[in-house]
């Protein structure tokens, strides 16, 4: 089953014309991999999923996204329940500076959970399926800005599956982080897909191979191929995928 | 070797400016001490800041009343001031459209710029008749005083306040918003706190003015040394009973109106200490040090 459609995505930020004709499914419980060059729309895809692009002023889209069937630009949405079944992981770590507890709260707290034990108790389960229990569980009132990286990420992982989205977006969510790091972020992907749809932006194609399942490639706002990620690097279909997977450019 | 000459020169000549201004500060603060110890040595340190009366013609220079004065003028501007810019400051940060924005920056920019003697008698024509008819008495108190304050230090508090807030990252805000927040709530959670200390030198720095300004006072708040019973009674402030009695002060006179600066210095360092601290407790409790 296909958790998000995609049919003829037009993007434009004032005049320029970001996505072209975009057309992908996003099946359920897999992890997809973006990939292709720096500008060539992935990450403004990947905001689309979610309605961020809404906050840039000039966006403007042609075409339709489905969530579980649902047009999510339709006018009847609500952005923030939207945003609540579809989180998103950024590249650069951004915990809010508060402490490690009330991060991974947070999004419980706006969205109406205040019972402290239901809110303890998701808040350990959060941290536990980021993989971040055990390295923070005795210093959870310490601000978030003290952590590493790596350790930043996991926790904005744990932030975001606190709220018990369906989808979770990732964009470029290892562009930042050390390879052990990057492991641990990659370990965790393979783990969090049993219950989530990952869409994740990859600069670092070997990560696409690692993680994913199906992988769609971007070339000037155009999805030029996309299916299982092994038959798209194994035997490309389109020249220019060949070009790019080979490091001929990009 | 000319480099070096260069950078010795220059090293010492902002070595220079650097400490002059440091060392005009300390012969203002000296000169003051000077001229008003005597008035406060010879009435008594406790008779002179805990003293309510204050005649200089029997020799009783008790500032007690002006510093309630002051208190009460200051914090009653705060506290009409600090809520009105606060909200003020969010809506412009984070919510007015930039068109809006560009025409609302310069006006609250020169609202800061008026002369306040302008904002003195705009209270004298204005709002003191407008309090006498709505509350009765005789119009001047310590509440007009604090209406044209309320006014004068709005500016000042707004101004930085919208810098901080602006200046919070742009990652809080998607972040938050990403997480499902409404526009209110990841003002009120993320951003608001994160931009707090910054917030805090506005309302220090509104303070300052507020507990400073001499003219705009004097013209409003009916000057009159002795315990308001309540905001609509007349009030005079320590800065009001330097100028209105510089004219004709003399001998120990003279002196006291010295030692009323005195007081004031100290109540604004212990003010400022104060607020200072909570401005790096708040850093330090937000950040984890790290901000």
């Amino acid at each position: 089953m296909n958790r998000i459609e995609v049919e003829n995505l037009n993007v434009y930020f004032d005049e320029a014309h970001i996505l072209k004709d975009v057309n992908i499914k996003i099946p359920n419980n897999t992890v997809t991999s973006l990939i292709g060059p720096s500008g060539c729309g992935k990450s403004t895809f990947i905001r689309t999923l979610n309605r961020m692009n809404d906050l840039i002023s000039g966006f403007r889209k042609e075409g339709s996204i489905f969530l579980d069937g649902n047009e999510i630009y339709e006018p009847s949405v609500d952005v923030v329940e939207l945003r609540k079944k579809v989180g998103m992981v950024f590249q650069k770590p951004n915990p809010f500076p508060k402490s490690i507890f009330d991060n991974v709260a947070y999004g419980l707290k706006v969205h109406g959970i205040n019972d402290k034990d239901v809110v303890e108790e998701r808040v350990e389960e959060s941290l536990k399926s980021a993989a971040l229990w055990e390295e923070v569980k005795d210093k959870l009132d310490k601000s978030a800005m003290g952590l590493s990286g790596g350790q930043q990420q996991r926790l904005c992982i744990a932030r975001t599956i606190a709220i018990e989205p369906e989808v979770i977006l990732m964009d470029e969510p290892c562009s930042a982080l050390d390879p052990i790091s990057t492991t641990k972020i990659e370990d965790l992907i393979h783990k969090l897909k049993k219950e989530y749809t990952i869409v994740i932006v990859t600069h670092n194609m070997q990560q696409a191979t690692r993680v994913s399942k199906y992988t769609a490639f971007f070339l000037h706002g155009e999805i030029v191929e996309s299916g299982r990620t092994e038959k798209l690097f194994m035997e490309p279909e389109d020249k220019r995928t060949e070009d790019y997977i080979t490091g001929r450019f990009g | 070797m000319n480099n070096r000459l260069e950078e010795y020169l220059i090293e010492k000549g902002l070595f220079i400016t650097a400490i002059s201004s440091i060392i005009i500060i300390l012969l203002i603060i000296t000169f003051i001490f000077i001229e008003g110890f005597p008035a406060i040595e010879s009435y008594g340190v406790l008779n002179f800041v805990f003293g309510s009366t204050w005649a200089p013609l029997k020799g009783d220079f008790g500032v007690l009343t002006m510093i309630v004065g002051t208190l009460g003028i200051t914090f009653l501007a705060l506290a009409m001031a600090v809520p009105l810019s606060l909200l003020c400051a969010i809506f412009m940060a984070e919510i007015a459209p930039s068109s809006m924005r560009r025409i609302l920056k310069p006006v609250i920019e020169t609202l800061a710029g008026i002369p306040s003697v302008v904002y003195g008698f705009f209270g004298l024509i204005i709002l003191v008749p407008f309090m006498r008819e709505q509350f009765g008495g005789t119009g001047f108190s310590m509440l007009t005083a604090s209406v044209i304050l309320t006014v004068m230090i709005l500016p000042t508090i707004i101004s930085v306040t919208v810098d901080s807030l602006r200046s919070v990252p742009y990652e809080y805000k998607e972040a938050s918003l990403a997480l499902g927040s409404t526009q209110w709530q990841t003002i009120r959670n993320v951003i608001f706190p994160a931009a707090l200390p910054g917030v805090i030198t506005g309302i220090i720095l509104g303070m300052g003015r507020a507990i400073g300004e001499t003219l705009a006072v004097i013209m409003v708040a009916g000057n009159v040394t002795q315990f308001p019973t309540s905001v609509m009674d007349p009030v005079r402030a320590l800065t009001s009973n330097i100028a209105l009695e510089m004219g004709y002060a003399t001998g120990i006179h003279y002196n006291a109106l010295f030692g009323t600066a005195i007081v004031l210095f100290f109540m604004i360092m212990i003010l400022l200490v104060a607020a200072n601290y909570l401005h790096y407790k708040k850093k330090v409790v937000i950040g984890g040090g790290y901000l």
